[in-house]
């Protein structure tokens, strides 16, 4: 007979406890049900403001559906255990299963306490929870112009960034005298609250809300020093409750406050029933984060397949993810014995360091880092390992260089029992010992280690290790550009802007090595230049890749293809008429691509300047299907048109497309503007994608077809049309700027340190005070662009190369067509074997 | 005769630091000139790689080592030198055949 384990809830901690004794099961000695009361299974409730801004409620999942039943778990989705009776070991659920278990855990997690203020029923009142939560805050937000957040925690202020990115204008209301009074310490709370002001939300300390007024739907919140605030909607986030409900209708013990009760053991008053993660009160505390309950679960695990293990409380200290800002603390931030600090504080940078230090200098107590928390995960591992601190303390909360950790202790002097994740309970023995084996990037040490995949909060360590150890192992990592330039392209990007230089030769010359370059430079070189400087690229034909030197695609056979710009896949019947003519006369393959606009293939070299001429004397112009530049901005036929359309993106698409042409960039660019959420014209899928809404445009950035399609992330939304170009304006001079090259939007995004959130300051907030510069580069790429083919049909000497030969005018026989559906294709081998075969 | 030299065009029919097609007897040859057009040298056109007539476009570059230089074939990026011919990169890909260079007079001649 199998031990029946049954698990009521499968939150974060349900599922992790199902995870580890699954793994810990080795004789399949155990039968694991668990009940679930949401409609999905396990998700990662710590990144759920990710499904803000387009995260999937699937792509948040812990683990898919499937993977239950192949670990043997018998799952019910959607269906609450109501009622346990202890005496019969009986647990009851409200689509009434009966099930009779060995051993019970409770892991229901907690519910966000929702103050009794009147009015608090009214329409426009949400909380921050499940994805149902968001569902509903999101579909009011819809229609609000303002919200109010009340609660300055942790959480509040997530919800908070939330709000804003939804488009609202945005308050927190604070009762007590600071933001996150838990973490913060008044200096701390103070520069945090200018840091958040500076974003664009208002925040409001000292406020007991006394009542929301409104009729039927909030419309304002009085607060008890007779002030008020008129907003649309409000967000509670103050604080949780333990779900302890139907434990203490079973008659565990339950603290005063709630919370059930357990031992070291995590035992309850019922020594076969235990309690883990949020609902649990251990020694007083309720653990309001992930890291304590994956500990409870595997305590718990542990001992059920027979070893020893207890719970001897846990760490609070936590990072604050999300609002742009780093916000840290950790240990002890109000000591009780004597200590010393050390403090940076400097209001005008908006950065608050204070570190608490034991009276002989030897010890870290706690800390609190405010606008700049690089030295978190080494300062969290120095007290969590009570390591001995350096003569120096304060060379820990300096800003740090490029050096391996931040502040003078190197990671690798780490003992290597040093807890790296304590999610994952990950030591820094484990991740060498991965990395030993061969593991080549984060992304392998986080599958083989899980590593990171928790709360993310070492992150930054565990590619500070692998950097380190990769270091040490004398492997640089070098991300030069060729063997030609000790530089990576941001290098050269930076020095071409900076001294001016306007031709390869020149920059090879200065600041290269080798008298030709390459095929990797020379393309990234001439790519840089165009950028920088946007001068016809043909000026320097020797250091273009073969599509850029003939403007055009070549294909197998060594012909090209042609493609005119069609802005927005608009096209009137005489251009079609045109472009029909022309691949008649010059015997072209016709074909509509995949980017709304005609391809017209097989054309020889020779022949590329008439075709030229005539599409360009019909209005066409170079649709650069060959350059790492803008392709296509597709749309659909929008509000003029569809019945759905709520705004004209087939004009918005052909304005983009004018206005971003022929600009070069580390890869190709692509767009796309729907006129509705049915998103007809596939936006979500481009490096730069813009939906329509009632109120203007949403933008979204980063996304990929190819080969490893990427959803985008939504930038902003509800734009005006003037706002809207200014943020593709920064977002795409900030990737030109920093990208490696032939690296997609996508790619980059992925590598971007700090990710969405820090693009969005970046492009939103001006956080790097580099708008500005990024507008006029951008400005001066509208303003000097010119058609690449007319420029080269006007210029001789550029004309010169476009022929098969030198010394003859005769085609170049050994190109030769097939008929295919009435229309040519090059021959394949054996074709081209056998007219071989007869000409010799 | 094989050691007869032919005329292919004037140095001014080359663009600096690239390659261009002549059609000698039949054969396609790839003409090409580094630093400037103070160096040449030919190679056949056809890049055995595919059996393309697309050398004369490729980008030229430093030959790894030994002072020499090389050409990436525009369609697959293999890469060749051009002074012995020599494949230079992975994979099982045939030499090409190579043809000597002489400038005089402005004029650019070939042996073929
Ligand atoms: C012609 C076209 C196929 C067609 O018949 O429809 C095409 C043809 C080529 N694509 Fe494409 N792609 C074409 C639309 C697409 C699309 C669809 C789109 O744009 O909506 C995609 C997926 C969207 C995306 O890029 O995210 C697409 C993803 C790729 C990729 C993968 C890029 C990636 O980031 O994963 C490559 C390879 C690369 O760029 O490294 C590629 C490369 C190529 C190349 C350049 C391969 C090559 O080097 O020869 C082909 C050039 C043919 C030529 O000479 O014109 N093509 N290609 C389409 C031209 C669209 C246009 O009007 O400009
Ligand atoms: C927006 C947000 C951001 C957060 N950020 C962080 C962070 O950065 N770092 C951090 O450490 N923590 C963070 N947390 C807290 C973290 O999510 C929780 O600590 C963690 O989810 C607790 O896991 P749990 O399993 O105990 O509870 P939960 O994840 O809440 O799971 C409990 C589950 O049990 C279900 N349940 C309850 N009663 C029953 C019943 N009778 N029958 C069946 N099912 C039942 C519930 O519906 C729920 O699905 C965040 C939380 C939120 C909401
Ligand atoms: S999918 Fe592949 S084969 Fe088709 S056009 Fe794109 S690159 Fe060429
Ligand atoms: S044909 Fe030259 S590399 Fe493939």
């Amino acid at each position: 007979m199998k031990t029946k384990i049954i698990v009521i809830g499968n939150g974060m901690v349900g599922y992790k406890f199902c995870e580890r004794l699954a793994e810990k099961d080795i004789d399949n000695q155990f039968q694991i049900t668990a009940f679930c009361e949401e409609p999905r299974p396990a998700y990662d409730r710590v990144q759920l403001s990710k499904y803000f801004s387009g995260t999937t409620a699937d792509e948040l999942l812990l683990a898919q559906i499937d993977w239950y039943a192949e670990n043997g778990i018998e799952l019910h989705i959607g269906d609450k255990a109501h009622k346990v009776d202890l005496a019969s070991k009986t647990v009851y659920s409200e689509q009434g299963r009966k099930l009779s278990y060995d051993k019970l855990i409770f892991a229901t997690g907690s519910a966000p306490f929702v103050p009794p203020v009147p009015g608090i029923e009214k329409d426009g009142v949400f909380v921050y929870r499940t994805i149902e939560d968001l569902d509903d805050t999101i579909a009011y937000g819809k229609k609000a112009k303002s919200c109010a957040i009340i609660g300055g925690g942790l959480l509040g202020l997530e919800a908070a960034k939330a709000a804003q990115d939804m488009g609202a204008e945005t308050h927190v209301v604070e009762f007590a005298p600071r933001l996150m009074p838990r973490q913060l310490d008044e200096v701390g709370g103070e520069i945090l609250k200018d840091i958040i002001e500076s974003r664009g939300i208002k925040v409001h300390l000292n406020k007991a809300t006394k009542n929301i007024a409104g009729d039927g739907k909030v419309e304002k919140m009085e607060f008890a020093d007779t002030s008020s605030l008129d907003v649309d909607m409000i967000v509670v986030s103050a604080g949780i409750r333990p779900r302890d409900e139907v434990a203490k209708e079973a008659g565990l013990e339950i603290g005063e406050r709630g919370g059930i009760l357990v031992n070291d053991n995590l035992q309850t008053s019922d020594p076969d029933v235990y309690a883990i993660g949020e609902c649990a009160l251990y020694n007083k505390m309720i653990y309001g984060l992930v890291a304590p309950g994956y500990q409870m679960a595997d305590v718990v695990a542990e001992q059920l397949v027979g070893r020893s293990a207890s719970f001897t409380g846990a760490d609070m200290s936590t990072k604050l993810k999300l609002i742009g800002t780093d916000v840290a603390s950790f240990g002890d931030i109000e000591p009780k014995i004597p200590h010393k600090n050390i403090t940076i504080n400097d209001p005008v940078a908006g950065i608050y360091k204070n570190l608490f230090i034991s009276e002989n200098g030897e010890k870290l107590l706690g800390g609190i880092l405010v606008g700049d928390a690089d030295a978190y995960g080494t300062l969290l591992q120095m007290y969590q390992n009570d390591m001995k601190l350096p003569a120096e303390p304060i060379q820990l909360i300096l800003p740090s260089g490029d050096g391996v950790v931040a502040s003078g202790t190197n990671i690798l002097d780490f003992p290597d029992t040093a807890q790296i994740c304590s999610c994952e309970n990950v030591t820094k023995g484990d991740i060498c010992q991965v990395i030993d084996d061969g593991a080549q990037s984060i992304s392998d040490i986080k599958s083989a280690t899980k590593a990171c995949t928790g709360c993310g909060g070492c992150t930054q360590l565990v590619t500070d290790l692998f950097k380190a150890k990769l270091k040490e192992a004398g492997i640089e990592v070098n991300n030069n550009v060729c063997e030609h330039f000790d530089m990576t392209r941001q290098d050269m990007y930076q020095t071409i802007r900076a001294t001016g230089i306007q031709t390869y030769n020149e920059f090879l010359g200065r600041h290269g090595k080798g008298t030709e370059g390459c095929e990797t430079c020379k393309p990234a070189v001439a790519s840089i230049l165009a950028s920088t400087w946007n001068k016809p690229i043909l000026e320097q034909p020797h250091i273009l890749d073969t599509n850029d030197a003939f403007l055009a695609n070549i294909q197998k056979d060594g012909t090209y293809s042609v493609i005119p710009r069609v802005p927005g896949g608009e096209i009137t019947p005489d251009q079609i008429i045109v472009i029909g003519q022309v691949a008649k006369k010059y015997n072209l393959y016709s074909k509509i691509t995949g980017g709304q606009r005609i391809d017209l293939l097989g054309a020889k070299l020779g022949d590329l300047p008439d075709i030229w001429r005539e599409l360009i004397a019909a209005g066409f112009e170079s649709g650069h299907a060959y350059a790492k530049s803008l392709r296509t901005i597709k749309s659909c036929v929008g509000s003029t048109w569809c019945r759905f359309g709520v705004q004209d993106s087939t004009s918005l698409a052909i304005k983009l497309e004018l206005r971003y042409r022929g600009i070069r960039s580390p890869h190709k660019l692509k767009s796309a503007v729907s006129g509705c959420t049915r998103e007809c014209a596939e936006a979500q899928s481009k490096d730069f994608g813009i939906i329509a809404t009632e109120k203007g445009w949403n933008l979204y950035v980063c996304g990929n077809g190819g080969i490893k399609p990427r959803h985008a992330d939504l930038l902003a939304s509800d734009l005006d049309e003037a706002t809207l170009i200014k943020y593709i304006d920064i977002f795409l001079m900030y990737y030109i700027k920093t990208a490696d090259k032939l690296m997609r939007t996508s790619t980059w995004m992925d590598q971007l340190e700090g990710g969405l959130d820090h693009l969005k300051e970046v492009v939103i907030n001006n956080s790097l005070g580099i708008n500005e510069e990024l507008e006029e580069q951008m400005a001066h790429l509208v303003n000097t662009y010119e058609c690449e083919w007319q420029n080269t049909l006007a210029d001789p000497e550029k004309l010169k190369r476009f022929n098969h030969f030198v010394n003859t005018d005769d085609d170049d026989e050994t190109v030769v067509f097939a008929q295919q559906r009435t229309q040519i294709r090059p021959v394949d081998d054996s074709e081209r074997a056998q007219s071989n075969a007869i000409k010799s | 005769m094989s050691n007869e030299w032919i005329p292919v065009g004037k140095t001014s029919d080359f663009t600096a630091d690239l390659g261009g097609c002549v059609k000698v007897k039949d054969e396609q040859i790839a003409v090409y000139n580094v630093k400037e057009k103070t160096e040449w040298y030919a190679v056949q056109n056809l890049c055995p790689h595919d059996n393309r007539m697309v050398l004369s476009r490729g980008i030229l570059g430093d030959c790894d080592g030994d002072g020499g230089f090389k050409v990436a074939c525009p369609l697959h990026k293999h890469n060749f030198n051009i002074k012995t011919g020599e494949h230079i990169s992975e994979g099982d890909v045939c030499d090409l055949k190579t043809y000597p260079v002489k400038i005089e007079d402005d004029t650019v001649y070939l042996q073929v």
